[in-house]
């Protein structure tokens, strides 16, 4: 197995494209528990650690998207997500508090997260609850690729990108309401989602994210529910109001949810329980977030 | 000879030493182990070493139509390739049925059997030879469930009637009733006011050990084998490798290497044998070290079990009858699977007077991966049943369940169902008391949360919503030693010399220190005994006698025992040197802060003094008392050496709606008879409480048509610190007049009840039978298996 360790960012695009099949390899939290296993023999790997850049992140505006922009650096590791970003992107920032262990935190990245695209990957309900506008930075020798978040799960554990294209930073709008995220596990802590829920309120454009983990072939986000309660809110007004949501909206935007997963059996949890789960957990989440900005609507008046 | 006998001598001589027997020292592998320096059996290194690895087949329960090596025997960097007709010795071993082929022949009988060894100059290089194998293979329908294995007729034989090698017949590997009073006989029935029925399942642990299993063998000159190894017993490994390898035993030379880890997965050979082939076919040391997803084929698990109680007891809450049958799921192969099912069968009416008992335990073969010990052996799937029969049966009495506990609990003299009698301290009832005594943790704060304080923890699933909390409670009753006439003596050798002008003592031992704290004691046993302040342990080989295995609680117990006998000959001989030399007529000699003391007349000489340059090297064997065999229709029998006791309280915070489960606490009073180390008991008793909490909320192989489907610690889970609660141990210490110092075996009984009690709290919040363990998200919220 040959090992590539560019020292620029323009090095390991020169090297994907010479390599193709490379593997590159970022916190190699998914990496090298592959290669443990021998569940996957690259012929090359390609090492990005060297490439300071990734590990940064900015903020600012940005072409195709609207208000501020966080510009996340494809290798910043989720423990500085939760430290450093959980005002921008709270959503993300506890998705990634979920991750693994600390040990784990201090490594794994959103890029690896969507290189390895797993359906089980926390970032991913986050990413899609944070709105249509979040875009992959995807690279080759050829240009750049900006990839709709909704474009970019296509199968189980496979993305849209490109042989030759590498993950460069993904640019998500600064959260302009609450966001949560929570997730399943039979145990509490270093687990495997059995399934998770992301979800983010946008006040500003009157919509709802959502984004579904473990509960599908690929993550996914559970349209006619963010309809629905956008519509909701909409109709009766509460964005203004900021009254309560009610509970017959609540069970039907978590009845919405369920629909949209797709779950099946297997050793970490039944297709019944994901569904169950979900419900339960697209309540919860609603109202905490919901409770969230009717405070804030209350402290702004 | 001049005595010094200042104030502050004085005070030396009389205070026995703070590292001795009743102190806490530290272990000596602790701080290594926290830093990641201590040196495993997998870190082993030899110059010209090669690495072995086997091949492993993806069935079941399938023919071997064919082996053919050529390609890997060519693969460049390969030395041998071994198959099963390449063993020069035996074909087959085992721990008490030699019933399993070193490497499959004929017949595959569960997934991960291993069929062909390579040994090459890089594992890599293995892997890639082992690719290169080709086997033939036709499928056989596999024997998994208990109709199937109960009906041979149908299904077939996991080992057919003629090649059988068991104490039983057709699937069975063997089985024990225990009938006691009247047996349950419609009269005896008639006599209770209340029925209890149950029907209990106990799904697949494993010992889930940190260090995976390894070892090296290194050929030897006069064309033996010294094997460094990481085991649990390095005679009993021997008896066994040396007939393969076609060698004497003493040919065969073991050295413990470092431990990773042990509860029971080590009793049973894994990579021993093959990689002693492997040497002894290249003459050169071959290195093996599992990964992780081989570790999960490469040993033995605990039985899954079935269980079927049914318990009878009057209006007021005494017991009158039990009916009982347990079905253990032993695998492919024997391994302890007999001495599981005796423990099953005569400890599985739990720590209760029971007038009138009838119990069957049987261990059947199957298709699934073999099993064999593990921490509680036999003794724990009984009490999560058991336990759970006591609360329904106080739930119909509205008894509370500690009351109905300690109303039929047994105590010192009272008879066994196999009628032994209790002959020493049995406290349950106290137990039960001084559990429920400590306070209760505070209830859930809503207006703080903090949520690792909560069921899901970081995963952010709640934040107060759903939460319930439940307390439940369970005890236990655990044998200590081997049991059913086997004498598991221990031997040790002590050694005292001066070194430095200082008196040190030298202990040498066979026991297999597996994390357990052995060597810390065995030091503490020499420093009480001898007087002496420095200890040296010598690496554990076959050198010295056998000092049984780590395992049913009984090291201390036994090797303690030996280093203590063997201590107390070399002072007996270093007193006669003293006697012999000074004329002394005193009969109150100790030896203390290394001088030779009088009670009477004070310091008389230091040992070093009195030792000079010569040297007292002795050895001693401990036996325990003698066992005998339960009677295999009645199951009567002094069949144990030793009971031990331990009551567990749980407190759970359960998320109702989402079916999480939050330990909260997990409280334990446990009797200990003496505790040689505090520190270490404590220890112990958290450990193994931690096991059983593993067992009741999420450790499972999963295993599907004799297929596992979680080999790895991704989906095979085990208790993270959050998933550990605070656990305050009340320690009680009633001798016990047969043991050494009085003591009592610590470190299974823990693991039998605190699963049990967990499972109680969780009935308590949810109201829900849960009838299985691990009880899993579904069972609580109703969505699935
Ligand atoms: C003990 C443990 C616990 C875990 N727990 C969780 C968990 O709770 N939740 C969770 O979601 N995940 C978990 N994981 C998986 C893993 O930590 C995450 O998926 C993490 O996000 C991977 O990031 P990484 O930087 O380590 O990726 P790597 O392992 O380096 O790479 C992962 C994949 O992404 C590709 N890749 C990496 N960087 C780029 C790039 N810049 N461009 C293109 N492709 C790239 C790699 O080729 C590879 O296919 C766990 C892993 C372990 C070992």
């Amino acid at each position: 197995m040959e090992f590539l360790r560019p020292a620029t960012w323009d090095e390991a695009l020169a090297a994907k494209a010479e390599h193709p099949s490379a593997l590159p390899i970022s916190g190699g939290t998914d990496v090298m528990v592959e290669l443990n296993f021998d569940r996957h023999r690259p012929s090359a790997l390609l090492d990005l650690n060297r490439i300071s850049e990734l590990t940064a992140w900015e903020s600012g505006r940005f072409e195709g998207q609207e208000g501020e922009v966080i510009r996340l650096g494809a290798a910043v590791p989720y423990a500085r997500i939760t430290r450093e970003l959980s005002r921008e992107l709270p959503g993300l920032a506890l998705a990634g508090n979920t991750v693994g262990s600390p040990q784990i935190r201090n490594r794994g990245s959103v890029g690896g997260n969507l290189g390895g695209a797993s359906p089980a990957g926390d970032a991913h309900p986050a990413l899609l609850a944070a709105g249509r506008d979040v875009l992959v930075e995807a690279e080759s020798v050829r240009g750049t690729r900006l990839i709709p978040i909704d474009e970019f799960y296509v199968g189980v554990k496979r993305n849209s990108l490109e042989p030759d294209e590498l993950i460069r930073a993904v640019r998500i709008p600064v959260a302009d309401g609450p966001q949560q995220f929570s997730k399943i596990g039979t145990r509490n802590a270093m687990v495997i989602a059995v399934c998770a829920f992301g979800i983010a309120l946008h006040p500003k454009n009157g919509t709802v994210g959502t984004g579904i983990g473990s509960a599908a072939p690929t993550p996914r986000r559970a349209v006619e529910a963010e309809e629905f309660i956008a519509g909701e809110l909409a109709e009766r007004g509460l964005w203004e109001s900021g009254a309560l949501i009610g509970p017959a909206a609540i069970q039907r935007f978590g009845e919405l949810v369920t629909a949209a997963a797709s779950p099946i059996d297997d050793v970490r949890g039944t297709a019944a329980y994901r569904r169950h789960a979900l419900a339960v957990m697209a309540r919860r989440t609603l109202t905490w977030t919901w409770n969230e900005y009717t405070q804030s609507l209350r402290s702004a008046a | 000879m001049s005595q010094i006998r200042t104030e502050k001598n004085l005070q030396n001589i009389t205070t026995a030493h703070p590292d001795g027997i009743g102190g806490s020292p530290l272990r000596p592998d602790g701080i290594l182990k926290v830093k990641g320096e201590f040196a495993y059996s997998s870190d082993m290194w030899h110059e010209d070493m090669l690495w072995g690895m086997a091949l492993r087949s993806p069935h079941a329960h399938a023919k071997i139509l064919s082996v053919d090596i050529t390609e890997a025997v060519k693969h460049p960097g390969v030395q041998a390739v071994m198959t099963y007709d390449d063993i020069p010795g035996s074909k087959f071993y085992g721990l008490e049925i030699k019933d399993q082929p070193a490497l499959a022949t004929g017949k595959i009988r569960y997934h991960g059997e291993a069929i062909a060894i390579v040994a090459a100059d890089h594992p890599e290089t293995a892997r890639r030879a082992l690719a290169k194998i080709k086997v033939e293979y036709e499928l056989l329908p596999t024997i998994t469930t208990e109709e199937q294995c109960l009906d041979p007729e149908t299904h077939g034989y996991v080992h057919e009637p003629s090649e059988y090698k068991g104490h039983a017949s057709g699937n069975i590997v063997h089985s024990q009733k225990v009938i006691s009073g009247l047996g349950v006989t419609d009269e005896v029935r008639a006599l209770a006011d209340v029925v209890i029925k149950g029907d209990y399942v106990v799904g697949m642990q494993d010992q889930a050990f940190l260090g995976p299993e390894s070892g090296m063998a290194v050929p030897a000159e006069d064309g033996g084998i010294d094997l460094y190894i990481a085991t649990q017993w390095l005679h009993v490994d021997r008896e066994q490798i040396a007939p393969v390898l076609g060698l004497p035993e003493n040919k065969v030379r073991l050295t413990l290497a470092g431990v990773g880890g042990a509860f029971g997965g080590r009793e049973d050979l894994s990579m021993q044998i093959h990689a002693c082939l492997l040497a002894q076919r290249t003459g050169k040391p071959v290195k093996i070290v599992y990964s992780r997803e081989e570790s999960f084929f490469g040993h033995v698990h605990r039985h899954p079990a079935k269980l079927t109680y049914e318990t009878g007891a009057t209006r007021d809450g005494k017991l009158v009858y039990c009916d009982a049958r347990i079905v253990l799921d032993g695998g492919a192969y024997a391994s302890a699977s007999p001495a599981v099912v005796g423990n099953a069968a005569s400890l599985g009416m739990g720590p209760y007077e029971i007038p009138n008992v009838n119990m069957l335990a049987v261990a059947l073969y199957s298709n699934n991966p073999s099993c064999g010990a593990m921490r509680g052996f036999g003794a724990v799937q009984a009490c999560f049943a058991y336990e759970a029969q006591m609360d329904k049966l106080a739930a119909a009495l509205d008894i509370d369940p500690v009351e109905l506990r300690q109303l039929n609990a047994v105590e010192q003299g009272s008879i066994m169902p196999t009628g032994q009698e209790i002959d020493s301290p049995a406290p349950v009832a106290e137990l039960l008391r001084r559990v429920k005594a400590l306070p209760l943790p505070p209830a859930l704060d809503t207006t703080h949360l903090d949520v690792r304080d909560i069921p899901g923890a970081l995963s952010n699933t709640s934040h107060g919503e759903g939460i319930v909390r439940g307390v439940g409670y369970a005890v236990g009753i655990k044998n200590v030693g081997f049991s059913e006439g086997f004498d598991d003596y221990s031997t040790a050798r002590v050694r005292l010399e001066v070194i430095g002008g200082e008196p040190v003592a030298m202990v040498h031992t066979a026991m297999a220190e597996v994390g357990q704290g052995g060597v810390t004691v065995h030091g503490q046993i020499a420093r009480t005994e001898l007087g002496v302040e420095r200890v040296t342990i010598h690496p554990a080989n076959t050198e010295v006698g056998s000092a049984g295995s780590t395992s049913a609680s009984r090291q201390t117990y036994m090797t303690g025992g030996a280093v203590k006998l063997a201590a107390e000959a070399v002072r007996n001989e270093l007193l006669a040197l003293g006697r012999k030399r000074y004329g002394w007529d005193y009969n109150d000699l100790s030896l203390v802060g290394g001088k030779v003391v009088s009670a009477s007349a004070g310091a008389l000489v230091p040992i070093a003094d009195l030792l000079g340059d010569s040297a007292i090297d002795l050895t001693r064997e401990h036996h325990h008392r003698p066992t005998v065999p339960f009677d295999k229709e009645t199951g009567q029998g002094f069949g144990h050496v030793q009971y031990t006791f331990c009551a567990h309280r749980a407190v759970v915070d359960v998320d109702v709606e989402l079916g999480l489960v939050k330990v909260v606490e997990l409280a334990a009073a446990q009797d200990v008879g003496k505790a040689l180390n505090p520190l270490s008991v404590v220890g112990q008793i958290q450990g193994g409480s931690t096991q059983g909490l593993g067992l009741a909320v999420m450790e499972e192989i999963v295993v599907k048509d004799g297929k596992v489907r979680n080999p790895s610690f991704t989906d095979y889970l085990i208790p993270t610190i959050l998933d550990t609660p605070p656990q305050p141990v009340d320690v009680l210490e009633l001798a016990d007049e047969h043991a050494p110092y009085g003591l009592r075996g610590v470190g299974e009984a823990p693991t039998l009840s605190s699963t049990p009690a967990v499972v109680a709290a969780i009935r308590q919040a949810t109201g829900l039978a849960l009838n299985r363990v691990p009880v899993r998200p579904e069972h609580l919220t109703g969505t699935g298996e």
